[in-house]
């Protein structure tokens, strides 16, 4: 069973893990911020104004690559138990690789 | 909950978030250019009933999904279960509901 733990599903599975619990994280925050906008004094702008810097961009793309991540990766799952069985589908885990990294280039470069 | 409506409600919550994602996902990199203020973003959401709709379904499936989701995980990596961890994650999903709906209420 150790072996298992070196197999690329096996990576797939705490990717899809990992991001799922860094979204579920961030989601009272997001949120919580978007329901300052219901504050007359303009805070939602104000934190908009603060999101305006570097770091805060990075941690934007971080983000969108995890729900890159974990979206493809959960595709991967639906597929492998809705379809007949045809193997693990490295295939699906190169593919969400791809969507990522295609979504935080996308991002990146409209961002920056 | 057994864990065949758990498993079953959270393909399903799936099934239903993964389209919103991808408008999600493709409005975010749409909207990020020039940089992002509260007035761009109601006019957006405001413009149609669609928005709201759209991100309401997204809150509500969400509230489900991720709350399933930890269970499995503190299932899995704790080895605890049973009725505390059935009545946190619900009430996690009542929060993220009340305050996700919130949101959407504040957009349109």
């Amino acid at each position: 069973m150790r072996n298992a733990q070196k197999h690329t599903s096996y990576f797939a599975f705490l990717a899809h893990r990992i991001s799922g619990i860094a979204l579920a994280l961030f989601l009272p925050a997001h949120f919580l911020v978007l329901g300052l906008a219901l504050e007359p004094d303009g805070g939602l702008d104000a934190f908009l104004k603060f999101s305006d810097q570097p770091l805060v961009k990075l941690a934007e793309w971080g983000l969108v690559a995890l729900l890159a991540i974990h979206l493809g990766l959960g595709l991967r799952l639906l597929i492998i138990e809705t379809t007949i069985w045809r193997g693990i589908r490295k295939n699906l885990i190169w593919l969400t690789a791809a969507f990522a990294g295609l979504a935080g280039l996308v991002f990146l470069a409209r961002a920056f | 909950m057994n864990d065949a409506t758990a498993y079953m409600l959270q393909r399903i919550t799936a099934m239903i978030i993964a389209p919103l994602v991808l408008i999600h996902l493709g409005l975010i990199v749409y909207a990020i250019e020039g940089g992002l203020t509260g007035a761009e973003i109601l006019t957006r959401t405001r413009s149609s009933l669609l928005w709201p709709a759209l991100y309401a379904m997204f809150v509500i499936a969400i509230s489900i999904h991720a709350p399933l989701g930890l269970r499995n995980i503190i299932t899995e990596w704790t080895g605890h279960y049973g009725r505390w961890l059935d009545l946190s994650m619900t009430a996690l999903a009542l929060f993220l509901l009340a305050i996700g709906l919130r949101a959407v209420w504040t957009i349109s």
